[in-house]
């Protein structure tokens, strides 16, 4: 079946567009009005807002406002010291803060010339798998409520929860775990570590099952969802589309894949891809990926280097200077490629840190064009289905 | 990756080419030969997509240095082309129409370091800050230790520490 796509070239209820091409609407005449979704809001994903311009039932005009979370993090790091960056940069992403210590590391490494041990590069995969699987278990829960089914968001946080007992006893921390630093990683797994992971993906496993049948099987979600907020892939590219909403678009769209970093080369594992490019499919495909998560836990711990050291030796952090440079470093995150760009003047602080997150091209240009003509009750299903953090916007 | 660069090093007048890793490269390109080389290496070279827009302040030196990473996802391998501007005249082309995406890089840009982009979509919009009235906050010249000292008021009690100083007496207390 031919996906439904929401643009059509005769949209009667559309308004005209003045000479300079905005829309020429008249909220005095009666036809239109502003309804502000967020920053308070139970269908916005996190502190950002969306201005709507309604007719009716029918959104013509949205805007993306953002600067509720604003803490400028790049400045911040301007006026420290590389060691004292390493503990600020987690905070970028509450849900998935990993990939931020990740690719500051790895772009600090690069241009000081540091070369991380090999198993620490293990424990790193571990990690930001682990953090992909809470993120997507917070999506999930999330692109359920969207849609009025909110005991699935009870369930994924539960087994959420499970993972966090897993971050705590490997990291001490369970949101902010400033774990992966310039050079390694703090520690080793500690001793019985496996099994527990083992017991928790087991669960997981069970609960994503019962996810699958009462949300993904439901004739109410598959109502809501399919066929709603297509994206169609020839625009991917000019939109900066990545990660899962790229690859339900039939792109197979992976860091991981594309360009590999840290053991991935040595994993046995396949992007999903779906064609539908829908809420539905974007859904099912992180889904997926949770499942493929899972199974690349089980391989890192099977054949993760049982000793060794994790973490490489630094030089005087108080006195740390990395020559002058710039570089880039990426990763796929739960969301879509994330990347650090780095630039180095010679001194002991950056020059210039410049945080690249999925969200900031998804929830902004990309949900603007993209929310136009949908219904009001969906618009927070579109929004969820873009998995979008508005912190990753503002920095 | 070194083929690509000899190749467009003499027809765009490209300097400082950087090899970064086998795939990532950065080069300097001209003001003027910006829009063409990035619709040359868009159209032709395969790198279709837009990783970041942003900027750099040489503050010393008195330029903002504009820098276009883009990635071509077939060959795996990304390039970023520099472009320095000027800081008394920080005005550059806009590409909001090679990338629809571009156009909220530039607004951020022209919030946070004062780089015009005339024709930008929405490009004077508030983005970030609302009713910003000192000097764009990302300039290196943009103090915010003086910032926050005059915007807000220290609680009493509380006392501030030098952190590198702090850092040394916790890590050598006996002053070694």
């Amino acid at each position: 079946m031919a996906p439904f796509k929401p643009f059509q070239d005769d949209r009667s209820q559309y308004p005209e567009k003045r000479a300079d091409g905005t829309l020429d609407i008249d909220l005095s005449s009666g036809k239109y009005l502003k309804l502000w979704q967020g920053p308070q809001h139970p269908g916005i994903t996190g502190n950002m807002s969306v201005e709507l311009t309604v007719c009716g039932d029918e959104v013509v005009e949205g805007k993306t406002h953002v600067g509720y979370l604003h803490r400028g993090f790049e400045k911040l790091m301007e006026r420290r010291t590389f060691i004292q960056c390493f503990p600020i940069v987690c905070r970028i992403c509450v849900p998935e803060p990993d990939f931020n210590e990740y690719c500051y590391a790895a772009a600090v490494e690069e241009l000081a010339g540091i070369k991380v041990p090999e198993k620490a590069n293990w424990i790193r995969t571990l990690i930001l798998e682990m953090g992909r699987i809470n993120s997507y278990l917070m999506y999930l829960g999330g692109q359920a409520g969207a849609f009025g089914m909110g005991v699935i968001g009870q369930w994924t946080t539960y087994v959420r929860d499970l993972m966090l007992d897993r971050f705590e006893e490997l990291t001490g921390a369970r949101i902010y775990h400033m774990f992966i630093m310039p050079g390694g990683v703090r520690d080793g797994l500690p001793d019985g570590f496996e099994a527990r992971m083992e017991e928790t993906l087991q669960e997981i496993e069970s609960t994503l099952q019962d996810v699958y049948e009462a949300m993904f099987c439901n004739a109410i979600y598959k109502k809501r969802a399919v066929g709603v907020g297509y994206i169609d892939p020839a625009l991917l590219d000019s939109y900066g589309v990545t990660g899962p909403t790229a690859r339900a678009a039939g792109v197979a769209k992976d860091v991981r894949r594309d360009q590999p970093y840290l053991v991935y080369p040595e994993l046995d594992f396949e992007p999903v891809v779906a064609t539908e490019s829908d809420i539905y499919a974007r859904s099912d495909v992180r889904r997926r990926d949770l499942l493929v998560s899972i199974d690349l836990i089980r391989q890192i711990l099977v054949r993760m280097p049982k000793a060794g050291p994790v973490m490489a030796p630094l030089p005087n952090v108080l006195h740390w200077k990395i020559p002058r440079g710039e570089t880039y470093v990426r990763g796929e995150c739960s969301r879509g490629e994330y990347g650090y760009y780095l630039v180095t003047d010679g001194s002991g602080y950056p020059r210039r840190v410049n945080v690249r997150g999925p969200s900031y091209t998804h929830a902004m240009a990309l949900l603007e064009r993209f929310i136009v003509n949908v219904n009001i009750a969906d618009v927070a299903g579109l929004m969820v289905s873009l998995h979008t953090y508005p912190p990753e916007i503002e920095r | 990756m070194r083929e690509l660069l000899e190749s467009l090093t003499t027809p765009y007048s490209l300097t400082d080419p950087v090899e970064q890793r086998p795939d990532l490269a950065f080069v300097t390109a001209g003001r003027g030969q910006l829009r063409p080389l990035l619709m040359h290496l868009r159209d032709k070279e395969g790198f279709t997509h837009l990783v970041i827009l942003t900027a750099v302040d040489w503050l010393e030196e008195g330029e903002f240095q504009l820098t276009y990473l883009l990635s071509d996802r077939t060959h795996g391998r990304d390039i970023g082309v520099r472009v320095m501007i000027p800081r008394d005249e920080a005005t550059m082309e806009s590409i909001h129409d090679i990338w629809p995406t571009a156009a909220t890089y530039q607004r951020e840009l022209r919030e946070m370091f004062g780089i015009d982009f005339p024709g930008s979509t929405r490009l004077n919009e508030d983005f970030i800050l609302e009713g910003w009235a000192d000097i764009p906050p990302y300039r290196r010249d943009f103090d915010t230790l003086k910032y926050a000292d005059e915007t807000y008021k220290q609680r009493p009690g509380r006392e501030t520490r030098d952190p590198a100083q702090h850092m040394k007496e916790q890590l050598y207390p006996d002053g070694k």
